[in-house]
């Protein structure tokens, strides 16, 4: 018999693996051109909407959605990214938040637009929605899953990035952009392929996050802060960092709420404000 | 204009830039004009004034010294809050109020400045961020004090120097936002056009060099940073003073973001970018106000996006290279 500390790790793990998955992109993709994208959170919610769509309205099965969901986001997003982002790198900080938020508030009128205001139901199938008992615990499946599927990923990001010559671009990039240009790297297709890439997880994320979260207009914001706060704990263009950091929030967060409900969601925000101020650059921050 | 890039000295330069032009004359004029023209809106006005205020105060850290803060809105309501505890237990003399809560949001501001004043980029928008959304949460679990989500109930302002009443139609109210403001709005004025006004430029400009010719950059900082927080603060507990009652919203991180709209649609860094800002916004506001939330938040997100591709220094800077492009030709 395990004791019940151990389901609060499991379900903040697989919450933290889904902050992983949305907030990666964003801390690659920031740590490359120093852009920040508080739009990111509206791809993942696209992401979610093209899998609640397809599911409901045509009837695909919910695996088959991911897919599209990854495709949807990662195409709108360098729509996005060849018109308007890429006009502001150069830019002043504010006004990329400017832009960014701007289409934040665009894409949360045009999610109500089309499907309301109210929370999307998923009705995922029943082998799905079990939950397996392990030495007295429960383990849902789709957390199960979640937590494969977000491990999995990382290991191919991580591969990829290590060990592809796609990686050792991006990596040179993130590194020094000036030098990276000198030495003939391509750095803004570079930059659109990871963009498209990150988003892309984004949106897949968006899509998983459905069952756990729940998904309304309101997610691009809600989940903004979120994802901000893993990007800059973790620090900039750190895959790792920002691992830890979505393992660490994940699971202070379901804690917090499981043993201090009363305190809300202050735990977090005071120990992203604490660890900012020992290491602004983030955990695993280099510039 | 032409005369201030003719001055010689700095000094001159400054004298030249703080000479009051006529359209500022005629802008102060006008806005006494609802009196006449809307007496119907009168609270609309006051709302307005306010607003105006709060994006002036954000305008000071934003558009001079170049700190982004997605939290402002954290001194807001904390002088919301502060003149609304102290009217709800037994002093509601609007002026100490005022006066009160803006010693309470400037110390705050003091303290959060030390922080503020070390970070740049990424690291200072997630703090400013933060200090909003840990404030709010506070207030949230702080039901006793601030009385939670139901808001603080109780609050009686008494009458404007022992003799004018806060009527239902506003009339006093508006008189008081609109008197408090300008009085503000002076500071602030003659704040921006001294040499520390002008060092303040130069932090925006470049951080690192300014401590170089003998600015120092952090110091400067942390005090424009809690004059901010105070005007904040005061133009919160006005708010607070003329409607009776606070919220949880004036804390909210919505709240903070819709100020910087008003101040970047105005345009920032030109002192009136709020106050015009607030004008459009608030108006637009309420002639919309038939409308979804949520379907009101896309046509800001279209405006921001405009705003930014099309017109950089927002409404005023547009204007501004509009007369100057006519008085050339």
């Amino acid at each position: 018999m395990l004791p019940p500390v151990f389901g609060v790790l499991f379900d903040g793990l697989a919450y933290g693996m889904l902050l992983f998955l949305l907030s990666v992109g964003q801390s690659v993709t920031l740590g490359m051109m120093n852009f920040i994208n508080l739009a990111h959170c509206s791809f993942a919610m696209l992401g979610g909407y093209v899998t609640i769509g397809l599911m409901h309205r045509y009837g695909f099965p919910f695996f088959a959605t991911l897919p599209c969901a990854f495709v949807a986001a990662a195409v709108v997003s360098i729509g996005f990214e060849r018109t308007l982002f890429r006009r502001l790198y150069r830019a002043s900080e504010l006004d990329q938040v400017l832009l960014t938020v701007g289409i934040v508030f665009i894409s949360i009128g045009i999610a109500a637009y089309f499907f309301g205001t109210d929370q999307q139901p998923l009705l995922l199938p029943g082998y799905l929605r079990e939950s397996l008992t392990f030495l007295g615990t429960r383990f849902a499946v789709y957390r199960l899953i979640l937590l494969g599927v977000a491990l999995a990923i990382t290991i191919i990001l991580v591969l990829t990035l290590e060990y592809t010559r796609f990686g050792a671009r991006v990596r040179a990039a993130v590194d020094n952009e000036r030098m990276a240009r000198g030495l003939g790297i391509n750095v803004d297709r570079t930059f659109a392929v990871t963009f498209a890439l990150g988003s892309g997880l984004a949106g897949l994320g968006g899509a998983l996050a459905i069952e756990i979260v729940g998904l309304d207009p309101y997610f691009a914001l809600t989940y903004l802060v979120y994802v901000l706060i893993v990007v800059s704990v973790g620090g900039l263009g750190s895959i790792s960092g920002s691992f830890a950091a979505a393992i660490v929030l994940g699971i202070s967060d379901i804690a917090g709420k499981y043993y201090v409900p009363q305190l809300g969601a202050f735990l977090i925000y005071l120990v992203m404000i604490t660890l900012l101020m020992w290491r602004p650059l983030g955990l695993l921050g280099r510039r | 204009m032409a005369l201030a890039e003719k001055a010689t000295t700095p000094l001159l330069y400054l004298r030249a830039q703080a000479r009051w032009r006529p359209v500022e004359i005629a802008f102060w004029l006008a806005v006494v004009s609802p009196y006449a023209l809307f007496p119907d809106y009168l609270s609309l006005a006051s709302q307005i004034a306010i607003a105006g205020m709060f994006a002036l105060s954000l305008d000071l850290i934003v558009g001079y010294a170049g700190i982004i803060s997605l939290g402002h809105a954290a001194f807001f309501g904390l002088g919301a809050y502060a003149a609304g505890l102290l009217s709800k237990h037994g002093w509601g003399e609007p002026l100490s109020g005022l006066a009160a809560a803006g010693a309470v949001a400037g110390i705050v501001g003091y303290a959060t400045s030390f922080v503020i004043c070390r970070f740049r980029h990424l690291a200072l928008i997630m703090l400013t961020l933060g200090f909003g959304l840990l404030l709010a949460e506070l207030a949230n679990s702080l039901g006793w004090l601030t009385g939670g989500m139901d808001g603080l109930q109780g609050i009686h302002t008494w009458k404007l120097l022992g003799y004018f009443h806060f009527d239902l139609y506003g009339y006093t109210a508006f008189g008081y936002a609109l008197a408090v403001l300008f009085v503000v709005f002076l500071f602030a004025r003659r704040l921006i056009h001294s040499p520390f006004g002008l060092s303040l430029r130069g932090i925006r400009e470049n951080f690192v060099r300014m401590p170089a010719i003998g600015a120092p950059s952090r110091s400067h900082i942390r005090t424009i940073y809690t004059i901010a927080a105070a005007i904040a603060g005061i133009a919160g507990a006005l708010l607070t003073q003329t409607t009776e009652t606070v919220s949880l919203d004036s804390l909210d991180l919505s709240r903070s973001a819709d100020v910087l709209v008003m101040l970047v649609l105005g345009g920032a860094g030109r002192l009136y970018g709020g106050l015009v800002g607030a004008v459009i916004y608030m108006v637009a506001r309420d002639q919309f106000s038939g409308i979804a939330p949520q379907y009101w938040y896309f046509w800001i997100g279209l405006l921001l996006v405009a705003v930014v591709i099309l017109l950089p220094n927002g409404i005023l800077g547009g204007l501004a290279k509009l007369t100057s492009r006519w008085s050339r030709s």
